[in-house]
């Protein structure tokens, strides 16, 4: 069977430097920082002082009370996210086959602060188990998008990819191939995080995987920087809509980007620590190539997974020169986590939305921070430092990795 | 209105995210109020909390009326 080609339709952000797909733009070119002191809890005695949180959300600008109150809040920025997107794409959902959209979302933990707080109260008690009727449906990573078909009615496939920091580009991939083979014509995709707790700061703290640079939050998350000392923790969504091109062409919708192709490895090597030789980076990187059946040359923009973590960044970019050979100093190579921290489950998502606008808009944003040359990367890579840089972009690709040693790539190109 | 009708009425407002004036005596949790199984589980544990009594599962069953509860935890008291 000859399978379907997918589009992007529509986007929705919601990221700790700008709260809607317009605001994330402007702040990635401009070169922005998400990253200040945590306002949700005391740090003092924590060793992180600061993450990239959102700033100005109040869940019930957009959700009413009783039912902000149901949702952990990495369900409230899935809602808030794919209702940007579906709006963005304009499908009349009185229309459309809703027996045909699906949603799968990506989230690497789930609720977490909801977990939190429920064995916290426990504690606190005398032993009788007071559960809220609510703890189990509000935590568990899958409600997201079963409230995004509740709120729009939408009856095809609907679940949550759990890859940790891979999970939403796993669910992008699923989504693809789920329109690609015909089961769908439209998926809300993307994927959610709220892991700024005292549980999660204090969880990736023991792991020492997080920047301790409390003097200066905003510099931080300095990937490729000699200095960079760990990832800083962010928190968000973002919201794809992925469509059947038949589908999209026959409503007139304004097509952002062609989703070509989707690859997937494992590193199988350990727990957190990326392989020393990229094996399972350069795997992913290939097979996603040979999916969306292109040749390395084609690809002039990669965002990468680049967290700012000693081993990670170096490996990530031997992979890049292991895969694209003379090539890669040709592509302009990007982490925007610079800029939004670490969101995890929603990182793949994000970080694709910022892809596909560097399409739209000829413009790469840059990696920021970078001070200090590691003599551990190779000085011909265009890593866009610090500024902004014009491009014409028609193939992207966008890295995401995650503890597990789950490796997911996915390929944008721009339609002629 | 007596404290403790007051003080119910105000978690069912908070809970259910309804208009006060809704919350009348003879107001269905669930056929009125907008209430599903897992919200008149939540309302029951709060009545619990706030009023510190204990409230069977036997006994929540017929705790379906805003008047029901009131004067169930006025018995309670």
């Amino acid at each position: 069977m000859e399978l379907r080609r997918v589009v992007v339709t529509g986007l929705g952000a919601l990221t700790p430097i700008g709260n809607t797909k317009d605001e994330y733009w402007d702040a990635l070119i401009s070169g922005k920082s998400g990253a200040a002191p945590i306002t949700y809890f005391d740090t003092e005695k924590f060793k992180t002082k600061f993450a990239c949180e959102l700033k100005n959300f109040n869940a019930t600008d957009f959700l009413d009370r009783k039912e902000a109150r149901k949702m952990d809040r990495f369900t409230q920025y899935a809602m808030v996210a794919s209702d940007e997107a579906i709006a963005d794409s304009k499908l009349d959902l009185d229309k459309i086959n809703k027996l045909r959209v699906g949603v799968i979302w990506g989230a690497g933990i789930g609720g977490l602060e909801t977990f939190q707080q429920e064995v916290l109260n426990f504690a606190d008690g005398d032993g009788t188990p007071r559960f809220n009727p609510f703890f189990i449906p509000k935590m568990i990573a899958d409600i997201a998008p079963g409230n995004i078909s509740i709120k729009h009615g939408f009856m095809g496939p609907n679940y949550t990819t759990v890859s940790a920091c891979a999970s939403s580009a796993n669910a992008m991939i699923d989504a693809l191939n789920t329109i690609r083979l015909g089961h769908c014509d439209v998926v809300v995709t993307g994927g959610s995080e709220a892991a700024v707790t005292i549980a999660g700061m204090g969880g990736f703290n023991a792991m020492h995987a997080l920047s301790t640079r409390n003097e200066s939050p905003e510099t931080a998350s300095r990937p490729f920087d000699a200095t960079r000392d760990g990832f800083v923790l962010g928190e968000g969504a973002g919201a794809i809509i992925l469509e059947d091109y038949e589908h999209a062409k026959a409503r007139g919708a304004k097509i952002y980007a062609e989703v070509i192709g989707g690859g997937l490895s494992s590193d199988a090597y350990h727990m957190t620590a990326p392989h020393p030789d990229g094996i399972g980076v350069i795997a992913v990187m290939k097979n996603c190539l040979e999916n969306a059946g292109i040749q390395p040359e084609e690809v002039d923009h990669i965002n990468t997974h680049g967290t700012s973590t000693p081993l990670g960044d170096v490996a990530e970019l031997k992979a890049i020169s292991e895969v694209f050979g003379d090539h890669a100093k040709n592509i302009s190579i990007n982490s925007t986590k610079s800029m939004t921290g670490h969101l995890l489950g929603a990182a793949g998502a994000i970080e694709s939305i910022a892809s596909i606008l560097a399409m739209e808009h000829g413009m790469v944003p840059p990696t920021i921070n970078h001070e200090v040359v590691d003599e551990n990367i190779d000085p011909e890579l265009n890593l866009t430092l610090n500024k902004a840089q014009k491009r014409d972009v028609k193939v992207a690709m966008s890295n995401t990795f995650g503890f597990g040693g789950h490796n997911a790539c996915v390929l944008f190109k721009k339609l002629d | 209105m007596s404290d403790i009708a007051s003080r119910v009425k105000a978690i069912i407002v908070d809970k259910l995210g309804v208009d006060e004036n809704e919350v009348v005596t003879e107001a269905s949790f669930t056929n009125d109020l907008g209430a599903d199984s897992l919200d008149t589980v939540e309302l029951i544990m709060e009545f619990e909390k706030e009023f510190d009594i204990q409230i069977p599962d036997d006994q929540a069953e017929n705790i379906a009326t805003v008047g029901q509860a009131i004067s169930y935890i006025e018995g309670a008291k």
